[in-house]
């Protein structure tokens, strides 16, 4: 009898097993779905194709966002950084940011040993070609390149670089994925005949250069903290630095080559279409943007500890190799360096993800799921927040459970994606504070009081943890209760503490709380005025201090949140045809069409939709309701 | 949520108008403002009761006397507690009470919103739904509509300078915050105080210069400016004359220049001739060029005049010069258009700023697009009362903004940390963004962008 080509059925496929491919297969498994992780290479699973790091400014915050949830990028970061630190210590609580530089191998090596010892989750290198739908046109699974096919009730693309990649240097161009991996060029037609839009987007990354040939002497050196803060709210485990990195500067020598040589640029050349990010422009486009700054930074950081390459940051090009080592020659400390890999820019296919709904799922699709770079992101963290999320949803959809979609007010892992499907994207989205309405409670500090209850509901956090958490909680609330409690009486030894950090003296007692509030005070330093203080861990103090010192702040976002939250309860239907509620205007109506809100909430977000629009739904809706229970 | 509240009847002198409060705390808002004559409690008043008495503003004073309504949810028209005031008309009063309410905790209505109220409580059948939708929908545009006439205002340009200023701090601010690693200047506390304070000091100065019931009141002082010799007396008499309105004859602070009370359809103006100004002896005619540009500083509106039969000269030139920086509003006119050179003409319109209106004061021709100029650089145009509601509107938010800056302020002083501080800032520039609807986290983060070196 001949076979078929039906190899096996899953309950879920995941394409890709970068970053945002690793959490959702992960997660889609650990919930108890079978699932597949598919990928072009088993050694580029969940590699770094550009910078060797972890974290960052609002990427930090995503990464201990999906800890407290029950992924695995911040335990991964944990086991195998380099150098760690606390970035913008002394501007707020809200923008402290962990950032970490990592192995890059013993990264990948950590994440595909988990994705392999995860129950019910296979690991397999094929190349996905084909989205398969059965005679209704529903989704029913994937083909790989050889033919080869499986059966799945979900799919969730996240392809990263790798659809229809092609890197570009100088005038040279060829196809590939990141990494010089094989690029993935079928995916993108099949994806399209089933429906999905897609579009052109490039990024870029710098050269690597070989650890001999740098002196180090002419280099600002940059140590980690000496306190290291895990990424895990599970990490227990002393930490250290292993490494240091190194700063630069590119001076008018290094500027004058790149401007001699701009035409043989790709990006200045006009072979590339796609829409590079804005907040990561190569060295040419900062030279020719920004041509009054004589000087721009650079980064030397080592890419692990059993290789000598390392990484350049701020060095991103698409010039020619010739003009990369010119250039790169004329930075101090870089004098007779070599290139170990060129700097490239590579352009792909991924989709608008206004196409998505909050789950990650495709609106016009269902079982569709799309993560990571796929969706117009830039950034391992972002993907695997993404991935995350697509995994749980695409898992619970399967198990006949109500989706996990965060709202804004929640994480930045929500915001994230409330930008991603109700604005979408002209360029490749970068996570940023500034991007957060709700910053200062959405701390990284914070992350696990705010979602672990979700990790628990959704089955990723463990009872155990679950309970470690609620004890936190309450250790939490009675000591910012007891601060706002005690009464501190003035002594001689107190004022003389008070006078020497600069504050006013006080002459009757005073509640420990309005002590603490003072900018030039905090918990730790009026202990000895604390007697019945309780010992406490760090990180409990350290929310009962945060408590009280931001109390207007949080109470005024709270309010906000409040506001928010009611307009978010006002549900639409995805299927309402917008364009035939009357007083709509037929902008509006277009634009709403188009993204199919959740609720009035999410409505209100998108442009184009002003509030006397907004007015015209309510009222509508009122009268749908009306009818309809009536 | 805030009652919200609105002149119920038309904006236009009349024997009687209704200030209207609906929501919770109507009748709470009303008690702040109201104060019954037999000194019982606003608040025990039951529905479908009404008692006379005092509106009072916040010192105390007595502004009107009046009668107030109260409505019991849900028997109102809303479905919601309401309070209406009948007050005496007149645009003054009406708006001064409105304006009190709105310091009293109410916020002012849209168009519609109250019948939007009274539908989404309940109060119309589902057969009248489509009729609000369709008014509110008309409300969207005729807010745009005003708000595209506000745009072309001058207290529009100076918030949203006020406005540009913040989120070009905001954007300082993300890009510290956001690229730590970037060689991005510090924003220095000193830096943010210094553009907080201006900001505040510009909003201020706002708020007291643009009252529109104060300037309704008392007059917008006003000047006519120009050589001699391009009729600016003429064009004074035909002001006073086609109105026959000279309220005060009041001999100013000086001898030189006479200020006369005129009303131009719903705008009083206090306005002075620079009559002065030609007299023989130099000495005397030095003080009078004094007294008028010191008069032409003080005023909110500046009538030029060109003289449309001679080509424009130096002193023409030196007028238009010294309009383009002044912060009053501007109404050249083209004059003499009986006896004018259309050559002349174009040249005065090519040169001249503000509003550009052609008139001949002999014959009274042009008086017509004068007054309707006056009326829409002062916010009461016609019957219809988008204007003042914008104006409100923007005086709400600019008072709501300058209340966030005091609190950035005081809380940098304090010593609180930037990402607090940030919280304040956007909240002011939030306030300020409504009025042009575009949301501050954008505009912040491409400000990021365009303004800095950032990157991998």
């Amino acid at each position: 009898m001949p076979l078929k080509n039906m190899l096996d059925n899953f309950d879920i496929a995941v394409v890709g097993a970068g970053h945002a491919g690793c959490e959702a297969a992960l997660a889609a498994a650990r919930l108890g779905a079978k699932t597949a992780l598919f990928t072009i290479s088993l050694d580029a699973v969940a590699n770094m194709p550009c910078n060797p790091s972890i974290g960052g400014t609002a990427k930090g915050h995503l990464v201990r966002e999906i800890d407290a949830l029950g992924g695995e990028m911040g335990k991964a970061a944990d086991a195998t950084f380099l150098q760690s630190r606390m970035l913008n210590r002394g501007k707020g609580p809200a923008v402290h940011s962990l950032r970490v530089q990592s192995d890059r191998v013993k990264y990948h090596l950590y994440m595909k040993k988990t994705v392999e010892a995860a129950d019910k989750l296979f690991l397999k290198q094929d190349e996905i070609t084909d989205i398969l739908t059965d005679e209704n046109g529903k989704l029913c699974g994937v083909k790989s390149k050889l033919g080869s096919e499986y059966g799945a009730k979900a799919v969730i693309i996240a392809g990263g670089t790798y659809l229809n990649g092609r890197i570009f240097v100088g005038n040279v161009s060829y196809e590939s994925g990141p990494d010089h991996t094989l690029p993935a060029n079928r995916l993108s037609d099949s994806l399209r005949a089933i429906g999905v839009e897609l579009r052109r987007f490039k990024t870029g990354t710098p050269c690597r250069v070989h650890r001999r040939s740098i002196d180090f002497s002419k280099l600002e050196i940059q140590y980690g903290d000496e306190k290291i803060t895990p990424f895990s709210f599970e990490n227990d485990k002393p930490l250290e630095n292993k490494i240091c990195c190194y700063m630069g500067y590119t001076n008018e020598r290094t500027h004058k080559v790149i401007m001699d040589n701009i035409e043989r640029s790709a990006m200045y050349s006009g072979q590339i279409e796609g829409v590079g990010p804005r907040y990561c422009p190569s060295i040419e486009d900062k030279i020719k943007r920004f041509s009054d700054k004589p000087r721009h930074q650079l980064f030397l950081e080592p890419m692990g500890l059993d290789t000598d390459e390392i990484y350049v940051q701020g060095m991103s090009s698409s010039l020619p190799e010739d003009v990369q080592l010119a250039f790169m020659r004329t930075i101090a400390g870089l004098e007779n360096v070599e290139i170990m890999r060129n700097a490239y820019a590579i352009e792909y296919d991924c989709c608008d993800p206004t196409q998505l709904l909050p789950t990650l799922e495709f609106k016009k699709i269902p079982g569709l799921y799309g993560a990571g770079q796929f969706n117009g992101t830039s950034g391992y963290e972002e993907a695997a927040a993404q991935g995350l999320i697509a995994g749980i949803n695409a898992a619970l959809k399967l198990q006949g459970r109500d989706p996990l979609i965060l709202d804004r007010a929640s994480s930045y892992i929500g915001t994230l994606i409330d930008d991603l499907v109700t604005k979408g994207c002209s360029d490749p989205y970068r996570m940023m504070t500034s991007r957060s309405e709700y910053r200062l409670l959405l701390r990284q500090d914070n992350a696990d009081l705010r979602l672990t209850e979700k990790g628990h509901e959704v089955g990723l956090i463990s009872d155990e943890r679950y309970a470690r958490l609620l004890k936190k909680k309450e250790l939490i609330e009675n000591e910012t209760k007891r601060l706002k409690s005690v009464n501190i009486a003035p002594t001689d030894k107190l004022n003389e503490l008070l006078v020497s950090r600069g504050t006013e003296p006080i002459s009757t007692g005073i509640k420990l709380s309005q002590l603490i509030k003072r900018p030039q005070l905090d918990y730790l330093s009026l202990a000895p005025f604390d007697e019945q203080r309780p010992a406490l861990d760090e990180e409990i103090c350290e929310q009962a201090e945060l408590n009280i010192k931001y109390e207007g702040y949080i109470a005024i976002q709270l309010e906000q949140v409040e506001a928010m939250r009611k307009l978010e309860k006002r549900s639409l239907d995805t299927d309402t045809d917008y364009s035939r509620i009357k007083g709509l205007r037929l902008e509006a109506a277009e634009k709403l069409n188009k993204i199919k809100p959740l609720s009035i909430g999410q409505a209100s977000r998108i442009s184009g939709v002003n509030p006397a629009d907004i007015n015209v739904l309510l009222i509508w809706l009122a009268r749908e309701n009306g009818e309809q229970t009536s | 949520m805030n009652a919200v509240c609105a002149i119920s009847t038309p904006i236009a002198q009349g024997a009687l108008s209704v200030i209207r409060i609906s929501g919770e705390d109507a009748i709470e808002t009303a008690s702040r403002v109201f104060f019954r004559a037999d000194g019982k409690e606003v608040s025990s008043m039951a529905g479908y009761t009404c008692a006379y008495g005092h509106i009072k503003d916040k010192s105390g004073a007595v502004i009107d006397d009046a009668v107030l309504t109260v409505f019991r949810a849900p028997r109102s028209y809303t479905g919601e507690n309401t309070a209406e005031i009948s007050c005496h008309g007149g645009i003054y009063i009406t708006k001064k009470i409105l304006r009190l309410c709105c310091e009293n905790g109410a916020r002012p209505a849209q168009r519609g919103e109250f019948t939007k109220l009274a539908f989404l409580n309940g109060k119309l059948s589902l057969t009248q739904a489509e009729a609000v939708m369709e008014t509110i929908s008309a409300q969207g545009e005729l807010s745009l509509r005003s708000a595209n006439l506000t745009r072309q205002g001058a207290l529009f340009e100076k918030i949203n300078a006020v406005r540009q200023r913040l989120i070009t701090l905001l954007g300082s601010l993300a890009a510290w915050a956001d690229y730590p690693e970037e060689d991005i200047p510090e924003v220095t506390p000193q830096a943010i105080s210094l553009t907080l304070n201006n900001a505040l000091e510009t909003s201020q100065k706002l708020l007291n210069a643009y009252d529109n019931g104060l300037a309704l009141k008392n007059g917008v002082p006003a000047v006519i400016a120009g050589k001699p010799n391009v009729g600016k007396s003429t064009l004074m008499n035909l002001l006073l004359g086609f109105e026959r309105a000279i309220v005060t004859d009041i001999a100013g602070t000086t001898r030189d220049i006479i200020e006369e009370t005129v009303r131009l359809g719903d705008i009083t103006l206090r306005l002075s001739d620079t009559a002065g100004l030609r007299t023989s002896d130099e000495e005397v005619e030095r003080i009078g060029i004094l007294l008028a540009e010191k008069r032409i500083e003080e005023s909110a509106l500046i009538i030029a005049v060109f003289d449309g039969s001679a080509p424009p000269d130096e002193d023409d030139l030196k007028l238009i010069e010294r309009l383009r920086g002044s912060d009053a509003k501007i109404i050249s006119l083209i004059n003499k258009t009986d006896i004018a050179d259309q050559s002349f003409c174009e040249q005065y319109r090519r040169l001249a700023v503000g509003r550009i209106i052609e008139i001949s004061a002999k014959t009274g021709d042009g008086r017509d697009a004068l007054e309707r100029a006056a009326a829409e650089l002062f916010g009461a145009v016609g019957d219809d009362d988008s204007a003042i509601f914008v104006n409100e509107r923007q005086k709400d938010r600019l008072e709501c903004s300058a209340k966030y800056l005091k609190k950035a302020i005081a809380a940098l002083n304090a010593g609180m940390t930037a990402d607090a501080v940030t919280i304040d800032i956007t909240q002011a520039a939030d306030a300020l963004s409504e009025l042009i609807g575009e949301r501050v986290t954008e505009s912040v983060v491409d400000e990021v962008f365009s303004k800095f070196c950032v990157g991998k």
